[in-house]
This record gives C-alpha cells, sequence and structure tokens, in this order.
C-alpha cells in the first residue's frame, strides 16, 4: 500500500469510530503515557526513560503498555464511560503482527457486561463493515471442539502428548500448563479462528485473569475475552475487577513471578491502588489493536505495510 | 561459547541445533496479548540440508555455530578430496564426497565456489550460479532446428548431464545453471 492509501485508511477508521462513540455518548480521553509505576504483567517487557535533569538523580519513568491504569483512576473519580486512541510501547515484540509501538484503542463502559461489551464490539465491526455477525465461544468449549482437551482437568502430560501428536517440536517449555496452553492454541487452533465470522472467545481460566474478574463456579473462571479476525488476535477485554485489593494482590504476584524470571522488579501503581479505594463502578472495558485492524480492512498482511514508517525505518 | 538469545533470531543466522550446524531460513515471533511469547522458525541443517520445524520459548538461548561461507576457487579432486583455494590467502582446504555432494558434477578447475566452512572444515561446497562447460557427447546436430521444443542429453566436461536443443554439437561450449541443472545457452552468444 502507498504512504499516501495508508494515512487515507487510518483517518478514515478513525473517524468512523469517534462517531460510534460520540452516539453512544462515550467521552473521549487523553492521560499520560509516563508514569513513575509501570505494568507487572511477567510477560511484556515496558520502555523505560530517564527524566531526571541532573546525573545525581535517577528518574525512571514507565511509558505505558495500554492506557488500562490511568483509565482506571479517571473511572475511579466518576468519569463514567471513557475511550482513548493512543501508542502503546512494548519492547522486543517485533515480526510480521507486532511494532514495538503500536496503537490502541481501549474504551471502558460503566454499567455493562462483557457480553454486553462484546456485543457493542460487534456493533462497532458492523459499522465498520467488517461483518454482519460475530459468534462467541468459551476457552473451554473451543479446546474440547479442536482438541478434545478439557482445559478443567488436562494433565500437563496430556498437554505435551497433544503437542507432539501434531508434532510440534517445542524448546524450553516447563511444566506450566498455561505455556502448554499458549502454544496449543497460537500453533493449532489460532489459525482457524474467525476466518468466516469474527470470533470471541470468552471465559478463559483463572490463571490467565490478569485484571479480569473471576468467578466461582465448580472451578474459577475469569471473565476475560479475545476477539479474533481471520486468525488474529485483535482485542482483549475485561469484565473488570472492582476490588483495590484484588489489585494489589495479582500486582505482587506478578512481580514475583518477574523476580522468578530474573526480570526486573516493577513498581506498583500505588496510585490507583489509592484512587481504586473510592471503587471501580461495575464496568467492562477491552483493549483492541489498530493497527491489526487496519490490515485486516486493508487486507495487508505484515503490520509494517500499515503503517507510516515502521520500527526499522522510523 | 558463543549463544544467541530467541531476540536477536533472524534469517542466515547460524545456530547449533542437535549437534549439527544450522542455518535459520524463517523467524516468526507469535505473543498472545497475554502470556507466553515463542519463537517459531525454521532450521536448515547445513550437513543435511534439511529444514525442519521448531518452537523456542521466546528468551531462550542456543548455541551459536562458527559457520563462515567463503569463496574460494577450485584446484583439482583426487578422486577422495576436492582442494580448494582462496585467492587470497592461497590457503587451501581439502572437501570430502559429503561436503562436496551433488555440486561436483559442476566444478570446473579454477571457477570460483562458495564453500561452507564449520570451525574451519568445508561442510557444503556451491558452484557458480552459471558455469560454461564443453560438451563431450551427445547425438549429432539436426541443422536448421533453431527453435525446436524437444531436446535431447549431452553430457559435459564435469560428467554432468544436461537437456540441450538439437542443433547442439559435441565440442561446443554451453552456458548452464546449477540451481535449476538447465541450458541456458551457448557460451559464444553471450
Amino acid at each position: 500500500m502507498s504512504v499516501q492509501n495508508v494515512i487515507l485508511r487510518r483517518a478514515e477508521l478513525y473517524s468512523v469510530i469517534r462517531e460510534f462513540f460520540s452516539e453512544r455518548k462515550v467521552l473521549e480521553v487523553e492521560t499520560p503515557v509516563f508514569s513513575k509505576s509501570g505494568n507487572t504483567d511477567p510477560f511484556i517487557q515496558s520502555l523505560t526513560a530517564n527524566f531526571s535533569i541532573s546525573a545525581d538523580i535517577n528518574e525512571i519513568h514507565y511509558a505505558q503498555t495500554s492506557p488500562e491504569f490511568a483509565m482506571k483512576r479517571l473511572l475511579a473519580n466518576g468519569s463514567g464511560s471513557i475511550y482513548q486512541i493512543c501508542k502503546v510501547f512494548r519492547i522486543g515484540e517485533i515480526g510480521r503482527l507486532h511494532n514495538p509501538e503500536f496503537s490502541m484503542l481501549e474504551w471502558y463502559r460503566v454499567g455493562l457486561s462483557y457480553h454486553e461489551l462484546m456485543d457493542e464490539i460487534a456493533a462497532l465491526l458492523k459499522v465498520l463493515e467488517v461483518s454482519e455477525k460475530s459468534q462467541r465461544i468459551s476457552y473451554k468449549d473451543l479446546f474440547y471442539q479442536y482438541l478434545e482437551i478439557n482445559v478443567c482437568n488436562a494433565s500437563i502430560d496430556q498437554l505435551k502428548n497433544c503437542a507432539a501428536k501434531f508434532k510440534i517440536d517445542a524448546i524450553g517449555l516447563g511444566d506450566n500448563h498455561d505455556e502448554w496452553l499458549n502454544l496449543l492454541l497460537s500453533h493449532l487452533i489460532e489459525p482457524k479462528l474467525g476466518v468466516d465470522y469474527p470470533l470471541f472467545i470468552y471465559d478463559y481460566p483463572a490463571s490467565q485473569a490478569a485484571l479480569a474478574n473471576v468467578r466461582q463456579e465448580s472451578y474459577p473462571i475469569a471473565e476475560r475475552f479475545e476477539l479474533y479476525l481471520n486468525g488474529i488476535e485483535i482485542a482483549n477485554g475485561y469484565q473488570e475487577l472492582m476490588e483495590g485489593e484484588g489489585y494489589r494482590e495479582r500486582f505482587c504476584l506478578e512481580n514475583e513471578k518477574r523476580l522468578s524470571q530474573n526480570m526486573d522488579e516493577i513498581p506498583i501503581q500505588n496510585n490507583l491502588l489509592e484512587d481504586l479505594q473510592k471503587g471501580l463502578p461495575y464496568c467492562s472495558g477491552v483493549a483492541l489493536g489498530l493497527d491489526r485492524l487496519l490490515m485486516y480492512l486493508c487486507d495487508v498482511h505484515e503490520i509494517k505495510n500499515i503503517l507510516t514508517f515502521d520500527f526499522s525505518n522510523s | 561459547m558463543a549463544t544467541y538469545s530467541t531476540n536477536e533470531f533472524k534469517s542466515g543466522m547460524k545456530i547449533m541445533q542437535d549437534g549439527d550446524p544450522c542455518s535459520i531460513v524463517e523467524n516468526e515471533f507469535v505473543k498472545p496479548g497475554k502470556g507466553q511469547a515463542f519463537n517459531r522458525v525454521k532450521i536448515r541443517n547445513l550437513k543435511t540440508g534439511r529444514v525442519v520445524e521448531r518452537t523456542f520459548k521466546s528468551g531462550e538461548s542456543v548455541e551459536a555455530a562458527d559457520v563462515m561461507d567463503t569463496d574460494m576457487q577450485y584446484l583439482y579432486t583426487d578422486g577422495e578430496f576436492w582442494n580448494f583455494m582462496d585467492a587470497e590467502t592461497f590457503e587451501q582446504v581439502a572437501a570430502d564426497g559429503k561436503a562436496v555432494a551433488d555440486s561436483a558434477k559442476w566444478l570446473k578447475e579454477q571457477d570460483t565456489c562458495t564453500i561452507t566452512l564449520w570451525n574451519g572444515v568445508p561442510i557444503s561446497v556451491t558452484p557458480p550460479n552459471f558455469v560454461t562447460l564443453q560438451i563431450t557427447e551427445t547425438d549429432p546436430g539436426v541443422r536448421g532446428d533453431t527453435a525446436s521444443g524437444g531436446g535431447k542429453p549431452a553430457t559435459l566436461e564435469t560428467g554432468a548431464v544436461v537437456r540441450v536443443p538439437l542443433f547442439i554439437e559435441i565440442g561446443e561450449i554451453i552456458k548452464v545453471d546449477t540451481r535449476s541443472g538447465e541450458y541456458v545457452g551457448r557460451a559464444k552468444d553471450e
């Protein structure tokens, strides 16, 4: 695609998105890119910047890997439903579907459940002429349908045997269930997802909850979802965890995991925890990768072809 | 021992796998928004030429292979080894039949080949993309036939057999593409 075409299609997309939210009375907001605290996710490496004015002071700030924390602070302060279009940064993520800085659309709907938020995403996809309808399947049903694996009680050996059966030659994986589930999902299932219609996977294992609410059934389920288009993950959303204490616990657990993986500990979001004492309203939220959505809309197969100037050329 | 992290993977990189030197043909970074990243890699074994697919958990380290490609002039063979010389340093190496493999049929003295060395020892020999060789044996030529779609086998001075047009005769020098093994034209036409 020509640069002219690339800038035009993005401008059109953003204009449709802004109109969509304006009609629904969702307010566009802007929040800081940098913060003294960061994302503790043990699989994400944050970009840091040194803001010190003299050589004796070391004032490290973390660039956002998503605007989630700042937007949740706004929600706790009574903003109501909000959305944001912004750049986010993740070190080392570079490839056919990854650029270390990329564009995200993140929005939060006060009073909506995560299934109602999926309805709203489907409505947006309709406006964008991606598809008239969409489909949903739970994580549990997905693994059973494609691999006949029951994720609730599958042993680690069952997961390893499944990988071996499909001749996946994997190096360096330990005995962690989620690592093997991710391996099977990315190699065997993902390429087939969202080919006919956009597909939502919902209700993840609690071990993959991130910051989603966990509901207790016969086993714990994370009220989290992801959207797939043509085999590519486009969005990730939650029924938001409401209690501040829950956030603190998960940040601390993630930091422990980081340390065990020889990663640095990240200062946790005390500003957020403080604001959450006022209470996060019942809400759901989602982050959607705009570059990948544009790839789909323009039928482009590499992220670099939808960017004005990709990382190697910026 | 030099190592590479999966973060450094790129095509052309030489790594050790299963005790053999290999070259990365393709590297795809796979990462869910939440969760473990992987590198899905296609690897060519430089000794056997076989390509396998393998997935590494991102962040793993692998041993680097001391492999280098170097241009060398083909000197002669004694039937067991094929001898090559670096035209600048005059250093010589001897490649065995396993390293030379199918390339042997294109090797003409003084032609410059690419030799892949692993720890200084040749493991593969790549002939020039185009070689000019004399025809030592073929059926008699058919005069006037310059455009026939047919053709006939011709044996070249190095022993290779290629299909040539019907009008080509014994003693002629032709140009051949060694990658496809196909006749390109008469050398004098160039």
